[in-house]
């Protein structure tokens, strides 16, 4: 028996629409850009309206802003220094989603890799030259941050378990017990961080920027961003990696093992996380404190999201989330910088309202990136 | 006497988190994922603080503190079910929202960045911590009546019935006539009050509302929520289990026996336990997060 | 028994229905009329529209254009709820039923006894038992569904509809998960119903199944009516014309078997012994098939969709474990072998899902043509792109896929390219055993043919081919030995010259059980 017209049964989809009348570039990139337009223009206008609110006039509250971030050397470099670490747990949380996870996580592996730098800083001798003690240092906090990243990775690809609740989960328990290693044997007393490191430390910038934390960690991030780049869209792996992300019958149906694609890209996104904890401790103070990371993990999420989950993409989200951090500091007199803070809350929730939306009206398939 | 302060304690401790599971539980029955409990007890802290401080009076209080919950768990709503955006992210941004707001309007109602002056709460202003105190808190005794109601919320009533069959199978729910984004509507906008009702509890009861004075607590009431197996009783249960522990290491202080911090991982090392299968599979409603139907 | 009386006004009247979904045109101009108190039987190929009429029938969907007329009233449009209250319920393929409920709470839901604020569970659980006594549906009331065996399930969904007041119930091929035992059990429980006064609709493929239990025949075709039979009157073999048409003798004309020429002969390259694969529900989906492929021939596997053909080429490919028995590729066990080690023994996959399987749509034409053989065009750590272009630019022009910049990302090709995609990249490359599974699904005819010639060309060159198809005309033209998989068996295994339409027709209904 058999069917002159192959008529497909419903309610599945109707097969791939032929050429589109508009292009498929122009709907790659709508797809791309809109939805983080959107978020910066619901940022905004709920700017103004907090701005109002106070008696100011948003105008001149985002000249301050510019001002006191692009205007001058000092506010820049503090808008580089914020760059970096977000950079790093941007690219954590990007290189995740495109394997298909959620990593909530990058809280705790930006912390555990700040204070693996850190504890080997305090180990090596005071006279370390800094060709060796700095790369080892950087390894050190990929390894930390890996190592927490990895837990979760595995747990799912061994147990199902959902990576989204054990990162959350995680982040507590890594904070609590660096918390604990800290208060309990390290610290200098009157205070919540340890001694400076004897070997390690990462150089400021200098020059235009002194005065600013802005150091070399962020050509680290840069760096990073560019590996992330190339691993993802150059190499084998990172073609089954966006495989797995994308569809993962098709990569199970390509060879691919899933489960060990899953607990490596939680491997690296906690190693990248760990990078950005460098920032900080070798970078800026030269000792790990409790709670330096100040929610780098979290914004590293709304960097991921506005980017897109492209290395590109992360390092001018991250810029725009410094500016826009480095700029609450600078319109404190004015408007209470946690107006900064509202407006991060807003971007992402935008963003996450508009992708799907985006997505509707442009008649895309959905997917999880 | 011992034990009565133990209980007591544990009573004080676990009343924000039996508010904010039992929303978890409605929430995540319904198939919506519940990262903001958080943000929701946050939000009913803050518009308690608000409401008891303009009004002088703890009922006001609460009733804006309800009301701030209803508004944050109608963003949810519409964020994960309208628009259907990614629930997690939802989650985090609602979270974010929050503690930014608190810390905005903070500043703009009373001029400090770390915490508003002291507000009535229940039992006075002299009721300290003792038995009274309690006893005359009505929101303790609704915390405490909410578990065994929540269970037979959910397994006696036709509602329940339906938030269950939606949040596992909402494609044959929808088949047999039931409103399944109305129903998630209802269950989210629930859990906002629910959850909002453990941040007044907070706020009333230290009398004041400080800067992220959650601090956690409500991703230890989803992890109640997990670890329950998403189950009103059990759920309630693991609140007062991570509560007894919180006492207990607070009692034993003085012994510095367990360090706090290794308390403080106890619901978390639990959940991952439970999501691992380590003890019994947990396994989540089946349509949670997926808002596609 | 009487028949029913056709000159009462019928129960349900569809007329003119159309709906599309896309570019798909489902229902084109289609019509039903069932009698009060008839058993009918809606019958037609995979994609001739019965689900989507019915559906339409049940408030599921809404017809582009027609009229639906129930118990005489125009209800054209309705909602489900609407048809519900109406008499109208319908038992889909698949189950809508919660699995962490009950029978009883599934049964009642979205309409359940109440006692006060409280759902009266005791009357729940007594109206379900009552109702299970009185149609003779067997079910334990206060079990959970994620417990039931199949057969049940379906009871409990037709208990759901009755439950509701059904007097119209259309059930949606219904017997595709029952055993021959249980399907007895089902017919007995539409006898009571008809009895009782029901009217019963009864989507299916299965012609032994016509005959047997209804009284009537609407057939359809290519989303229209095409006929409409008296069953007492008819045999299986008049309604499988009527299914089928005068289009098989112009699919025919295009398609003629060319036999091999090598003879099959040497070691088997694909061998498969007492294969048991379990699917979803389904425990014994591939029910212990053995056979053999050997170089230079091509064996085909007809057979409706569903029967079991799907888990066999996924569990031969080593997408989906085996409860028991072996698959060996020139004589080497690679049972245990994973995916990537089964590809690199020289085995090719043709999905039957290019969209679920076969492509990765976001990736570009030049990335999907290396899908499942990425390990070899690396360098280094990288991926050699300039030997990935070059095998596109092969690939493309070898089977001239269209648009040809490879760079496109898959989902800007037609249905039919992006199949071209799967096939060139399958069959260019060095393998011993191909896996073809539905090749020529939803490709144009000038296509069809290209890669017909190529499936031809393969088998000449020595390579062993196991073909899949839906449809009887592909394997009738391409394959050197025919088999006919039903409910998980081959049913038969025919060498070319003696299969036919004719002959292999009652093995794919199963009119004809062959003990396996």
């Amino acid at each position: 028996m058999s069917t002159a017209v192959d008529v497909t049964p419903p309610p599945a989809a109707p097969d791939a629409p032929s050429p589109a009348r508009r292009s498929r570039a122009r709907t790659r990139l709508e797809e791309a850009f809109l939805p983080p337009i959107v978020a910066i223009l619901a940022a905004v206008v709920v700017g103004d309206l907090l701005i109002l609110s106070f008696g100011q006039s948003p105008g001149a509250v985002y000249r301050l802003l510019l001002e006191g971030t692009w205007g001058n050397a000092y506010g820049f470099g503090q808008v580089l220094y914020k760059t970096t670490a977000l950079t790093c747990t941007g690219l954590a949380v990007a290189l995740a989603l495109r394997a298909g996870l959620f990593n909530i996580g990058a809280e705790g592996q930006l912390a555990a890799g700040g204070f693996m730098a850190a504890a080997l800083g305090l180990l090596l001798p005071a006279g370390t030259p800094w060709v060796l003690a700095v790369p080892l240092c950087v390894i050190a906090a990929m390894v930390g941050g890996g190592a927490v990243g990895a837990v979760p990775g595995a747990l799912k690809a061994k147990f199902g378990a959902h990576e989204v609740i054990v990162t959350i989960m995680l982040n507590f328990i890594t904070l609590a017990l660096l918390n604990w290693i800290v208060a309990a044997r390290l610290h200098v007393p009157e205070t919540l961080h340890t001694p400076e490191l004897h070997a390690g430390k990462i150089a400021r910038l200098g020059g235009p920027f002194t005065g600013s934390a802005a150091n070399w960690t962020i050509l680290l991030a840069l760096l990073a961003a560019a590996g992330v780049w190339w691993y993802l869209f150059r190499t084998r792996r990172g073609y089954e990696l966006r495989a797995v992300g994308l569809q993962p019958d098709a990569a199970e149906y390509a060879g691919v093992r899933v489960g060990g694609v899953w607990w490596r890209a939680m491997a690296v996104s906690g190693a990248l996380a760990g990078l950005g904890g460098v920032n900080f401790v070798l970078g800026y103070k030269g000792y790990y404190e409790d709670g330096f990371a100040g929610g780098a993990g979290f914004l590293g999420i709304a960097v991921a999201l506005v980017g897109r989950n492209d290395p590109v993409g992360v390092v001018l989200a991250a810029l725009f989330f410094a500016t826009l951090s480095q700029g609450g500091l600078a319109i404190n007199a004015v408007v209470p910088k946690q107006m900064v803070e509202v407006l991060q809350g807003v971007v992402i929730l935008a963003v996450a309202l508009a992708v799907p939306e985006v997505r509707r009206l442009l008649r895309v398939q959905p997917r999880r990136v | 006497m011992i034990v009565l302060t133990f209980l007591l304690q544990t009573v004080r401790i676990a009343i924000p988190y039996l508010f904010a599971a039992s929303g978890g539980v409605v929430a995540e029955r319904a198939g919506v994922v519940s990262l903001t409990l958080e943000g929701f007890m946050l939000s009913g802290a803050f518009c308690a603080t608000l409401g008891s401080h303009y009004s002088g009076s703890a009922w006001v209080g609460v009733l804006c503190g309800v009301a701030g919950g209803v508004v944050m768990g109608l963003l949810h709503a519409i964020a994960s079910i309208r628009f259907k955006a990614d629930q997690i992210v939802v989650g985090i941004a609602i979270n974010l929202l929050v503690v930014g707001l608190t810390r905005f309007f903070l500043h703009l109602a009373f001029d400090s960045s770390s915490n508003s002056p002291r507000v009535a709460g229940f039992g006075g202003e002299n009721a300290g911590s003792g038995v009274m105190a309690l006893v005359s808190n009505p929101l303790v005794w609704v915390g405490l009546v909410l578990v065994p109601v929540m269970g037979w919320l959910m397994y006696r009533t036709p509602l329940g019935l339906r938030i269950r069959a939606v949040g596992e199978h909402p494609v044959a729910a929808e088949s047999v006539g039931v409103p399944v984004p109305r129903v998630r509507y209802l269950a989210v906008t629930l859990s906002g009050v629910l959850a909002a009702l453990g941040g007044v509890y907070l706020a009333l009861d230290q009398h004041q509302f400080t800067d992220q004075m959650t601090a956690g607590r409500g991703y230890v009431a989803l992890a109640a929520v997990i670890f329950g197996r998403w189950d009103p009783v059990r759920a309630g249960i693991a609140c007062l289990f991570f509560a007894a522990a919180e006492t207990l290491q607070i009692q034993l202080q003085s012994l510095q026996a367990i360090p706090s911090q290794f308390v403080s991982m106890i619901p978390y090392l639990l959940t991952i336990v439970a999501l691992a299968g380590l003890v019994g599979r947990s396994v989540p409603p089946a349509a949670l997060g997926r808002a596609e139907d | 028994m009487t028949p029913p009386d056709q000159s009462a006004a019928p129960v349900v009247r569809m007329a003119g229905i159309e709906k599309s979904f896309g570019d798909v045109r489902a229902n084109r101009g289609a019509s039903l009329e069932v009698g009060a108190g008839e058993i009918h039987a809606l019958v037609g190929e995979n994609g001739a529209g019965k689900s989507t009429l019915m559906r339409i029938l049940s408030g599921m969907f809404t017809p582009d254009a027609g009229t639906v007329e129930v118990f005489g009233r125009d209800v054209t449009g309705w909602s489900t709820a609407q048809a519900i209250a109406a008499g109208v319920g319908m038992v889909h393929q698949h189950f809508m039923l919660v699995p962490t409920l009950s029978v009883a709470e599934n049964v009642v839901l979205g309409m359940e006894p109440k006692a006060g604020l409280v759902v009266d569970r005791a009357r729940a659980r007594r109206e379900v038992e009552e109702l299970s006594r009185s149609t003779g549906l067997a079910v334990d009331a206060e079990r959970l569904v994620s417990r039931l065996s199949v057969g049940e399930a379906q009871r409990v969904e037709i208990l759901k509809a009755l439950y509701r007041g059904a007097r119209v119930l259309i059930l949606d091929e219904p017997t595709a998960v029952l055993s021959p035992p249980e399907v007895q059990e089902l017919w007995g429980v539409l006898r009571r119903l008809r009895e009782q006064g029901a009217t019963v609709v009864l989507i299916t493929h299965r012609l032994d199944e016509v005959m047997e239990i209804s009284g009537n025949i609407t057939v359809m075709r290519a989303g229209t009516t095409v006929d409409r039979i008296r069953t007492a009157g008819t045999t299986p073999g008049d309604i499988a014309r009527a299914m089928v048409g005068r289009d098989v003798a112009l699919a025919a004309e295009h398609d003629v078997y060319r036999p091999g020429r090598a003879q099959a002969e040497g070691r088997a390259a694909l061998e498969v012994r007492d294969l048991v694969v379990s699917a979803h529900g389904r425990p014994r989906a591939v029910d212990g098939v053995s056979f053999e492929v050997r170089p230079g021939e091509i064996l085909g596997i007809a057979g409706v969709e569903g029967n079991g053909q799907t888990e066999l080429i996924e569990a031969i490919a080593g997408l989906t474990p085996v409860v028991s028995g072996a698959v060996l590729l020139d004589g080497e066990d690679v049972t245990a072998f994973h995916v990537r080690q089964r590809g690199d023994a020289g085995l090719s996959h043709i999905p039957e899902d290019r969209h679920r399987r076969g492509l990765l749509l976001e990736y570009s034409v030049a990335e999907n043509l290396v899908l499942g053989q990425q390990h070899r065009f690396q360098k280094g750590m990288g991926l050699d792109r300039d030997r990935i272009n070059r095998n596109a630019g092969e690939q493309v022009s070898g089977y001239d896929i269209r648009p040809t910049d490879s760079e496109l990302p898959a989902r800007a090709l037609s249905g039919g390219n992006q199949q071209k995609v799967v096939v060139a990249r399958e069959m260019m490359r060095d393998f011993k055993v191909l896996l073809a599974a539905q090749p020529t699904r939803g490709v144009d005819v000038g296509a069809v043919e290209l890669i017909h010639d190529r499936l031809r060309q393969a088998r000449d060159a020595g390579k062993a081919i196991l073909l899949v198809s839906a449809e009887l005309n592909e394997v009738l033209a391409l394959a050197d030995r025919v088999a006919v998989m039903y409910a998980g068996r081959f049913a038969t295994v025919l060498p070319r010259a003696e299969a036919s339409e004719e002959v292999l027709g009652p093995y794919m209904t199963g009119a004809h059980r062959e003990a396996a």
